[in-house]
């Protein structure tokens, strides 16, 4: 066996109410490709923040040993001196420069002390980019290429750093299957090639299976166990049951049955193309049904078009060249901005809520009331009593701990947070409500209300459309579920049919048949 | 009192703003040995930068969009006190066409910055930048490099001298104008009576109510801070006639900003654009409407500067006692009226530009 070249010894992290990472152990060796799986919030990518400086030293609990090395990393300049580099799932690089200037940012090749020698930066990144594969002028801009071209450039600019061991955060999540493929390869041939160990955090089974040499497997913030492909009998069932196989307790609601025979919302053949590059299609030929009462799940990775789907249908807040059409209560609707969408009773609970949820810096009363002004207003005059009042409201029915609706809800905790943001949307009035993870980065108290608030939604007639990635949350809330992958709708399944293998196998299935592997 | 306490807590960022501007006040007022707030003084504060704080709740509204500035202001006041110049003393137009015709111009670059700002998604940075080379230019243009001067009384009615003396000669506290004191009583009680009468609507409602030591509290130091005003004013030569103007915007724009919608919306905008435009706010028609707004401001207040800069105070040749400080007014008013609105007017906006920065 070859020698330990990377070894993580015990990591325990605590965020403020979650142990994000719980007594985990790693060991990579010299020359693997090494995978990292695990559901949404299994501690992948708090691992690899505590392994690359992100989190300093003594932030966490634990030892982490590099080439025998024991290593006390500062921030991320410390472990990539040590040859340590992590490709974040954003990609990292800066649009209005060229190839070569990102290649050396913050590692420019110079003159003399601070002068930038551009002759042996482009030389060099010529020869980096031929290593990688990519035949572009590394004077093109970055933003004239390809999402799949600017991956290899991340990894091109690892290189230039003389990397031993490469991080790659989902590095497919953004890229078609062909570009998936050529990624994949450049790190089987830059192992075999040039002895590059690399660490492949991914939710493709099918990726993970093609090129990692052993697996880990995390659960909840614990390594659950390693595989081997070369002892162990590696299959894609295998792997899903050690990253789902948990114990199902009470942590769902009971979901008393609400369904109403009248369907609410109907889609049908609906196509989204890529805002920037239209001819990509990120929703195709989608249909659905929701019912009054009903709570219907979407389930799919990151990347699948169920962000996109449920952001084109409110209001085409998102997407280009969109067709297909909307049915509400039978009549065709016709949605083409996001006040349009409001008015009809059709509203879209965002997964990000900082980004695009809240104003954080007003206060629970200004961001409840700021989608429907007309309720606490008369002729433009908005009645701040009335406004007040109406807040209050809502911040003790749906149980939003905060001393007044006064106060910003920058200052409140993610549960709040969230409950601020469906406070806001439930005052609107509507009767479909397109919620998109709505129970992100929220703890396990807080997620159980929401869970209520939305069963009592249901109840009231309203018709929900529930997105998610975590299946168990899926399985555990939704009375119907759709699998969503690569901007389709593969499969559909009563509560009773669902599993969590049938569905994960349903998604394998489906991506192995589009990259043809 | 606990609660009074908490409320001053609770609003301590806003407190914090106007406690810096009294410490501003104060150490102003030690540096000049107490020529700061001298009645005289603080007439021509009010007049010389009239048109600045015009500007300043424009240029709100665009920094409530998002931080974004509007550098053009400063060319646009320059460009609107040219083609009133040249409407009016050149052509020799009726005064108040005129400045309706200004206010309109003012509109239509409003409304050209605004539609490549908002629609075309140019950075309002460069939208202006480039507003502020052209209008300069058309200002040069216009006036062909002259300075125009001066302007007919009908046209500096609006915005230079001060509010006649209705009770002239009354000497009340020996004012020289009892007027100016009579006018800022009114305003302090007008004030006073719609705070109590909202106070007494909202509890008939059952809503929230602030203490009642805390509302006399409020009423008391605005109502100090509006009757001293009035007084200093009335120890000059009374109520600015450009007062009433800018005291009309300053109510206006509060109230669209606090009390409506629009105001509300903009202030959403700025906080968070994405949010804002999946919560139903038309995010470009408001950026929109905020820049043709703030070229709308710079027009009125160009037209105030133009005036400001040639005015002739018809009081400098009445009244017999001409103290010290009357001779220096009269200097300054005579360095501004050559300064007029040629190019060394041109230059004085960025000042004001600056200002609202710092605001």
């Amino acid at each position: 066996m070859a020698k330990k070249l990377l070894e993580m010894h015990s990591i325990t992290k605590e965020f403020p109410g979650v142990k994000a990472l719980n007594n985990v152990n790693i060991t990579v060796e010299e020359g693997e490709i090494h995978a990292i799986v695990g559901e949404n919030g299994a501690g992948k990518s708090t691992l690899m923040n505590v392994l690359s400086g992100v989190y300093p030293y003594g932030s966490y609990t634990g030892d982490i040993y590099f080439d025998g090395q024991l290593c006390r990393f500062h921030n991320i300049k410390d472990s990539e001196r040590l040859g340590i580099v992590i490709i974040h799932q954003e990609l990292a690089l800066v649009p209005y420069l060229s190839i070569g200037e990102n290649m050396f940012l913050g590692n420019e090749r110079q003159r003399r002390r601070g002068i930038v020698d551009w002759n042996e930066t482009f030389q060099e990144a010529e020869e980096h980019l031929r290593v990688v594969g990519l035949e572009e002028n590394p004077r093109t801009l970055v933003k004239d290429i390809s999402v799949g071209k600017q991956q290899l450039v991340e990894i091109a600019k690892a290189l230039a750093k003389d990397v031993r061991l490469l991080i790659l955060d989902e590095p497919t999540s953004s890229l078609n299957e062909a570009d998936s493929r050529k990624v994949l390869d450049l790190l089987l041939s830059l192992k075999r090639e040039r002895g590059i160990t690399s660490i492949l955090i991914s939710h493709k089974l099918n990726e993970v299976a093609y090129c990692a040499d052993r697996i880990t497997i995390l659960r909840d913030g614990s390594t659950v166990e390693t595989l081997d492909k070369y002892s162990d009998d590696v299959t894609e069932e295998r792997i899903i049951r050690g990253m789902v196989g948990r114990e199902m307790t009470e942590r769902y609601p009971h979901r008393p049955k609400t369904i109403r025979s009248d369907v609410a919302l109907e889609v049908k053949d609906w196509t989204v193309h890529h805002e920037i590059y239209t001819e990509r299609k990120v929703v195709n030929g989608v249909s659905f049904k929701l019912h009054k009462g009903e709570v219907a799940g979407i389930y799919g990775l990151m990347g699948s078009g169920r962000s996109e789907l449920a952001l084109s249908i409110f209001g085409r807040a998102y997407g280009s060249r969109i067709s297909g059409t909307l049915l509400k209560d039978g009549q065709p609707l016709e949605l083409y901005s996001v006040p349009d969408a409001i008015a009809a009773g059709l509203i879209y609970v965002t997964e990000d809520r900082k980004e695009s949820g809240l104003i954080l810096g007003s206060s629970i009363m200004h961001n409840i009331t700021l989608p429907r002004m007309e309720f606490v207003s008369n002729r433009g005059r908005i009645d701040r009593d009335l406004e007040r009042k109406t807040a209050n409201n809502y911040r003790e029915t749906l149980g939003i701990k905060a001393p007044s609706v006064e106060q910003f809800v920058g200052n409140l905790s993610g549960g709040n947070q969230q409950k601020v943001l469906l406070a806001k949307w439930i005052y609107s009035k509507p009767d479909i409500l397109l919620l998109d993870e709505p129970t992100r980065g929220v703890d396990v108290g807080a997620k159980f209300e929401i869970y209520q608030i939305i069963n009592d939604l249901a109840k009231q007639g309203k018709a929900i459309l529930f997105i998610s990635s975590e299946l168990p949350e899926i399985l555990g809330m939704c009375d119907r579920i759709y699998v969503m992958n690569n901007g389709r709708i593969i499969a559909e399944f009563p509560q009773s049919e669902a599993t969590q293998e049938g569905i994960m196998n349903c998604i394998m299935q489906h991506s192995k048949g589009e990259i043809g592997a | 009192m606990s609660s009074l306490w908490t409320t001053l807590r609770n609003n301590l960022r806003q407190y914090m703003i106007l406690l810096a501007l009294l410490v501003i006040i104060l150490a102003f007022q030690l540096m000049t040995n107490g020529t700061l707030l001298k009645p005289m003084n603080v007439s021509n504060l009010i007049f010389q930068n009239a048109y600045v704080v015009i500007l300043a709740v424009g240029m709100l509204m665009c920094i409530l969009t998002g931080g974004n500035i509007d550098l053009s202001v400063g060319s646009v006041v320059a460009l609107v006190g040219a083609c009133a110049g040249t409407f009016i003393i050149t052509w020799g137009w009726n005064s108040h066409l005129s400045i309706l015709l200004c206010l309109l111009i003012g509109l239509a670059i409003g409304v050209w910055q605004g539609f490549w700002i908002a629609y075309a998604r140019i950075p309002a940075f460069i939208v202006t930048l480039a507003g502020m080379l052209v209008f300069r230019g058309l200002t040069l243009i216009v006036l062909g490099g002259l300075t125009l001067a001066p302007f007919p009384a009908d046209f500096l009615a609006y915005s230079t001298g001060y509010i006649p003396d209705v009770f002239a000669n009354l000497g009340l506290f020996g004012l020289r104008n009892s007027t100016s004191l009579l006018i800022g009583i009114l305003v302090a009680i007008v004030y006073c009576v719609s705070q109590i009468r909202s106070w007494f609507w909202r509890k008939k409602k059952e809503y929230d109510v602030e203490n009642p030591a805390i509302l006399t509290l409020k009423m008391a130091i605005v109502s100090a801070a509006v009757i001293w005003l009035f007084y200093t004013l009335g120890a000059y030569r009374g109520v600015p006639k450009v007062l009433i103007t800018v005291g009309i915007i300053l109510i206006a724009y509060n109230y669209l900003t606090q009390q409506t919608v629009i105001g509300r919306h903009l202030y959403a905008l700025g906080g968070n654009e994405k949010a804002a435009r999946l919560s139903g706010v038309k995010t470009r028609k408001l950026l929109f409407l905020a820049y043709v707004n703030m070229a709308f401001l710079a027009s009125i207040a160009g037209i105030v500067f133009a005036a400001q800069s040639i005015q002739v105070p018809p009081h400098d040749c009445m009244g017999g006692e001409v103290a010290v400080g009357d001779e220096h007014d009269a200097h300054c008013n005579q360095h501004l009226r050559y300064a007029a609105v040629g190019t060394e007017g041109v230059e004085e906006p960025d000042h004001g530009c600056r200002h609202d920065h710092d605001l």
